[in-house]
């Protein structure tokens, strides 16, 4: 192993490489695919909030920290993308279900299905806020 | 490259390395858990945005109420399950030494049972007026 280990390092390090992300145009599937991952690596640590929420509700002291925080201008934020986050990985995994059964594969359809996932994240998100806003007087 | 010779018996190779019928074990999981997270989410966000602009006795009572509780004991079950094995793929396809990638996978472990235990210890608390 020692004895070949200089000459296989050489070896492998003059092989070619096969071309990765940043050869290719990006293309809206793939930055779809993308936005799947990054989604629900958000939403995992967006539990957190949930825990907290759940947790605190027991205490009215405990309670009014986690309502300063979700009306502050960050936790808004936060509880912003993270709805967005969460309904996107939703219609994302939607999309990856069709896939499971053999549908939606074809360049038409899958370009369809990127693009909607897109727009009705957004829109769904959009609509949500406006409601939780209008519902709330503007300071959930 | 060849093909390394054995001198072990074929059975001694198989042996200890799964059955067959339990490969697909986290793919099936991931479906089945992304299957329940549709509506389970949707009823979760639903009952949370009611929850905004409401006092900690209002929020109390209505997480602590027979159906929304166990609502959010299945959404917290069925959410954690799916995102362990979403993070142990992510954590798989980038980190490759082997005790690094090792303790971040323990690690996904103990967040998303800690994270899943404190939310359902929380809505307990809440559902037997604790």
């Amino acid at each position: 192993m020692a004895g070949t280990s200089s000459l296989e390092r050489r070896a492998a390090a003059e092989r070619p490489l096969s071309p990765h992300l940043q050869i290719y145009r990006p293309t809206l599937t793939m930055m779809m695919s993308i936005a799947h991952r990054i989604t629900g690596f958000g939403n995992y640590f967006g539990t957190l909030l949930l825990a907290w929420w759940f947790t605190a509700a027991a205490s009215p002291s405990a309670y009014a920290k986690f309502q300063w925080f979700a009306g502050s201008w960050i936790g808004r934020l936060i509880l912003f993308g993270y709805t967005w986050s969460v309904i996107h990985h939703m219609l994302g995994g939607v999309r990856h279900l069709i896939w499971d059964t053999g549908r939606g594969l074809g360049p038409k359809e899958r370009e369809w299905l990127a693009a909607a996932n897109l727009v009705g994240s957004i829109a769904i998100t959009l609509v949500l806020w406006i409601f939780i806003m209008l519902m709330t007087g503007g300071s959930p | 490259m060849s093909e390394p010779v054995h001198m072990r018996p074929p059975l001694a190779r198989v042996l200890g390395r799964g059955s067959a019928k339990s490969g697909t074990e986290h793919f099936w999981r991931q479906r089945l858990t992304a299957v329940a997270n549709i509506p389970l989410t949707i009823a979760a966000m639903a009952i949370l945005i009611t929850l905004l602009g409401r006092n900690q006795a209002a929020a109390a009572q209505i997480l602590g109420s027979h159906a929304v509780s166990i609502i959010m004991i299945l959404f917290v079950i069925s959410i954690t399950i799916h995102m362990r094995i979403g993070m142990a793929v992510i954590i798989e396809d980038y980190v490759h030494e082997e005790s690094a990638k090792l303790t971040l996978l323990m690690a996904n472990t103990f967040f998303t049972i800690a994270v899943g235990l404190t939310s359902i210890y929380g809505i307990f608390r809440l559902a037997f007026g604790l």
